[in-house]
């Protein structure tokens, strides 16, 4: 049963399709939170909203919940623009960081709750169907103090999703949860999403869950966004610092743009020539930062004398730490002229690893793997 | 105010309520709050605002000469001359009795605070019971049992004149039983507070004192004891003022003669010297004034979070 | 020696807590224990002759007036409870959850007459009351302590709810509104539920306020008599002992319902 075909209460809008947001801008006093965001979310996706605190994601969320409204702009699902209109107008629900949960009704008639404020015929029904699916429906007579973080989590999504509304929003519902927790809550929540096909936002500071989780990842940063895309070509073509630096690990250096060759350019530092494909690089003249993802170096005892073809090498380097991971082992490498350099090596071997601290080494990498972003501001400028 | 009062306060005000005053607010606009505070505002001005202005008119008026009980209005600042000059000695006894009674409640409700706040575990609530349900007996019943315990053939009299200990042989109608009394019926104000103030306290920290080398008196001197101040301070206040302020208590244990509070000044001069309305309304107004000050200092330094 | 001497020290704060509380029951114990005095002209002194004796736990409306008094104090405690609970709520919710012109003014308005010494709010009421709003047919008795009890119970009722109310998630709030309820719904089915507890321990506390209050009854209550004021003006002719059953039986049951109180939180909380 679908928000739209219910008994709405006077002023529910209808809307189906995809949500838009454009030149949205919220500014609090002199702070601008948001700025000139536009964002189009598909029906039917799981959409993240990632960033560090304060980045504005939040805020963004909040606005088309309805709990804060914009200082400019409009959103829109579908071609029902309902920038302006309130909350319980529109058919968007919340998952909140902090469940917010009745604690002065049970856990039945908080999943109820919004089916009653529609006028639904058969609240309490509803809202146990929407427990089961989030295997709730064991508790639905307790009240939420005797809840666990993680029991009342699930009320809460259940609280929401009960509406089948067009747009869920979360907004950092597995922060207070633990590794453990947070892990099964990630897997249950995108079984949940594509069982039931709404469109789902998720706003997090935690990159690994939103690449886990999102078929598509806004990156977020001083209420921009910087880049939107698959999770991986976030992860493996970042078009910002910003991004490269969020997302993983990146070893990076500025590099003045040299020459260019085919589909190649390339740059130079310490008298060597690195080359990036053009197609990954976001300038095309100037200084760059050039960078490589950790697990795509490989770390070589001696001065390889071959190079495979778009392979390049730097050195030689001392390791300066070597941590054991379990999966992987993490060297630190640094080469006079660059940065210290972060090397992930698989683990493919049972034989005890026999590079130590303190041993000369070189390192190679394929220049496809390469990318280049604008440099950081320098010091002191404003971003 | 009884006991209950201030208890039920801190309860709900320990329970997180902050100084925040714009945390909640839902509308500014619309005739909403004003309809919500007109009825309760208008009470309020009607009967504390309109009668403390009538009190300040009374305490400046002029007996109407030859007919007690009438009095017209007048600029008689010499009323206030007048009664300070005759009842300066029951302002003195009273400030006197009143701080008396709040260093002993101090001296003892600290300690029960301290017990409650630390060393009561899952008792906490019980003790807290126990403090304030002894405050449910009426207030009059409760300070005559003092008048009883306290009695000349009562244990305590009784035993300290056998050992002739006891200079005049007895205990009620003198100071000490006034100073005894109040300090009974206002314990609950000062241990409350204080009980508050250090709930706040996280027990870690005064673990850490003993970590850096401070002995149990020391960390108390140094770290307990400081963190208590608001408490300690917002519990004297609650102390001092109306224990100023009382004349149950010298009524029923003290004399006629030598233990005679401002509060019972102003009651005779009400009830039963004729034409004594003014010098009443100036004694209470001059009471009044000096309670202001105190408050006034004290929230100057502290804020008002504390005392209420 | 030397242990006791440390288990003394270690424990001083224990025993001495201990100590006050039996301290604080000491005239609890008293007033109990002379309730049972079968005493001839007053209850001053303990009669071994016929004591202990029953006789004023089956009678305990036998002293003229005594039953009259408490009447009385139930009624005026009934009404200005409801009164003030009402006023003062309705003074928290705008205080907390609005912004108007004047609300530093409304807060102190609102605090002053708790920092006001009792006796000097008894004396300005009484001036008041004799020389002003008797021309409008007021006479000191009941209706001028009713008056006066709701008086000074708003600023507690005020300070309890407005704690309460401030101590609320406002993300509650936007939880109803997100699921659908417009403002009236949310306030009349999350905002005023969570609110009760603390209405109704105002309403408590109103209610022992103006019970056991005095000083203030003293003043304005001209012939009209509270059980306290019943209490104090019998204290000359010899209080009778059916008022030390009266003040038991409240002290029993006030120990009651605040233990049945908390009991009942506490069971809320966890769901039972």
């Amino acid at each position: 049963m679908s928000l739209n075909s219910a008994k709405a209460p006077t002023g529910l809008r209808t809307a189906t399709g995809d949500l838009h947001l454009r030149s949205v801008t919220k500014r609090f006093g002199d702070f601008v939170a948001v700025d000139d965001l536009t964002l189009d979310v598909p029906r039917g996706s799981f959409f993240a909203l990632l960033g560090p605190s304060g980045c504005g994601k939040t805020t963004t969320l909040r606005m088309v919940a309805g709990l804060e409204q914009p200082t400019a702009g409009s959103i829109l699902i579908g071609d029902t623009d309902l920038t302006g209109s309130r909350p319980y107008q529109r058919p968007v629900n919340t998952v909140f960081q902090s469940y917010a949960l009745f604690p002065h009704l049970s856990v039945r008639d908080n999943v109820a709750f919004g089916p009653k404020r529609r006028g639904e015929a058969d609240a309490a029904a509803q809202a146990d169907e929407a427990l089961k699916l989030v295997q709730m429906g064991h508790l639905a007579g307790r009240r939420p103090p005797q809840l666990s973080g993680g029991q009342q989590q699930r009320v809460a999504v259940a609280r929401a999703l009960v509406n089948r509304p067009e747009v869920l929003l979360l907004d950092e519902p597995l922060g207070a949860l633990d590794l453990k927790l947070r892990r099964e809550m990630q897997v249950e929540l995108k079984r949940i999403q594509t069982s039931v096909g709404l469109t789902f936002i998720h706003v997090t500071h935690d990159q690994e869950e939103a690449m886990t989780m999102a078929d598509t990842v806004a990156v977020m940063n001083n209420g921009r966004i910087e880049q939107q895309g698959a999770p991986s070509a976030l992860y493996d073509l970042p078009r910002t610092q910003f991004v490269a630096r969020f997302l993983g690990q990146a070893n990076m250096f500025d590099a003045p743009i040299v020459g260019a060759d085919g589909d190649m350019l390339f740059v130079e530092n310490q008298g060597r020539r690195f080359g990036v494909p053009k197609k990954r690089s976001a300038l095309t003249q100037g200084v760059v930062s050039y960078g490589v993802r950790p697990e795509k170096l490989r770390l070589a005892e001696t001065e390889p004398t071959e190079l495979k073809p778009g392979e390049c090498v730097v050195g030689p380097g001392r390791v300066t730490d070597v941590s054991f991971t379990g999966v992987s082992t993490q060297y630190i490498v640094e080469v006079p002229g660059f940065p210290p350099a972060s090397v992930f090596e698989q683990n493919l071997d049972v034989e005890p690893i026999d590079t130590h601290v303190g041993d000369q080494v070189w390192l190679r990498w394929n220049q496809g793997h390469a990318f280049a972003v604008a440099p950081a501001p320098a010091a002191g400028a404003t971003p | 105010m009884t006991a209950l009062a201030t208890a039920t306060q801190h309860a709900t005000n320990s329970a997180g309520a902050t100084g925040d005053d714009d945390a909640h607010v839902v509308g500014s606009r619309r005739l909403t709050p004003y309809l919500l505070l007109i009825p309760g505002l208008a009470w309020l001005v009607l009967f504390f605002v309109v009668p403390m202005v009538q009190l300040a008119v009374v305490s400046l008026e002029h007996k109407f000469p030859g007919y007690p009980g009438y009095y017209y209005l007048d600029l008689n600042v010499a009323n206030f001359a007048g009664a300070l000059s005759e009842f300066w000695p029951h302002f003195l006894r009273s400030f006197l009795f009143a701080g008396i009674a709040t260093v002993l409640a101090f001296l003892l409700g600290y300690p029960l605070a301290y017990a409650m706040a630390f060393k009561a575990g899952r008792w906490r609530n019980v003790m807290m019971i126990c403090v304030v349900a002894p405050f449910f007996t009426s207030f009059i019943l409760r300070t005559i049992a003092w008048r009883q315990i306290l009695a000349d053939e009562g244990p305590i009299a009784g035993s300290l004149n056998a050992l002739h200990l006891l200079p005049g042989g007895h205990i009620t109608e003198t100071w000490v039983a006034v100073v005894a009394g109040l300090t009974y019926n206002f314990l609950p104000f000062m241990t409350l507070p204080i009980y508050s103030s250090l709930e706040r306290v996280d027990p870690k920290v005064i673990e850490a004192g003993g970590d850096l080398y401070a002995n149990g008196l020391t960390t108390f001197a140094t770290v307990t004891l400081p963190m208590s101040l608001p408490g300690v301070l917002a519990g004297t206040l609650m102390t001092f003022i109306p224990a100023a302020g009382d004349y149950v208590n010298a009524e029923l244990l003290g004399s006629d003669i030598s233990t005679k509070m401002v509060g019972n000044v102003i009651e005779s001069q009400f009830f039963k010297v004729p034409g004594g309305y003014p010098t009443a309304a100036a004694l209470s107004f001059t009471l009044m004034a000096i309670i202001l000050v105190m408050l006034f200092a004290y929230t100057r330094k502290f804020g008002t979070e504390n005392l209420l | 020696m030397r242990k006791f001497r440390y288990w003394l020290a270690d424990h001083f704060v224990l025993l001495s807590a201990i100590a006050v509380l039996v301290y604080l029951f000491l005239p609890v114990a008293y007033t109990f224990a002379f309730s049972f005095n079968n005493y001839k002209k007053s209850n001053i002194t303990w009669r071994a002759e016929g004591s202990p004796t029953l006789a004023h736990w089956m009678n305990p409306c036998g002293p003229p007036g005594l039953c009259d008094s408490l009447v009385t104090s139930l009624q005026v405690g009934a009404l200005a409870t409801l009164v003030a609970t009402v006023l003062g709520t309705m003074i928290a919710f705008a205080l907390v959850r609005h912004r108007f012109f004047g609300r530093g003014a409304t807060n102190t308005l609102v605090f002053l007459p708790m920092a006001t010494p009792e006796i000097v709010l008894g004396a300005s009421l009484l001036t008041i009351f004799v020389q002003g709003y008797y021309r409008v047919g007021l006479q000191l008795g009941f209706w001028t302590i009713l008056i006066a009890h709701i008086m000074f119970c708003i600023s507690f009722v005020v300070t309890n709810v407005k704690a309460r109310l401030q101590s609320l998630d406002p993300k509650l709030e936007e939880a109803a509104q997100d699921l659908y309820a417009d403002p009236r719904s949310t306030f009349w089915r999350v905002t005023f539920p969570l609110a009760l507890p603390g209405i109704a321990a105002a309403a408590l506390l109103s209610f022992s306020l103006s019970f056991d209050d005095f000083i203030i009854t003293n003043f304005v209550s001209g012939d009209a008599t509270t059980f306290p004021k019943f209490v104090y003006v019998s204290y000359l002719r010899g209080i009778p002992a059916e008022a030390n059953v009266v003040g038991f039986s409240m002290f029993v049951i006030a120990v009651l319902l605040t233990v049945a109180g908390q009991a009942i939180s506490t069971r809320a909380q966890k769901g039972i």
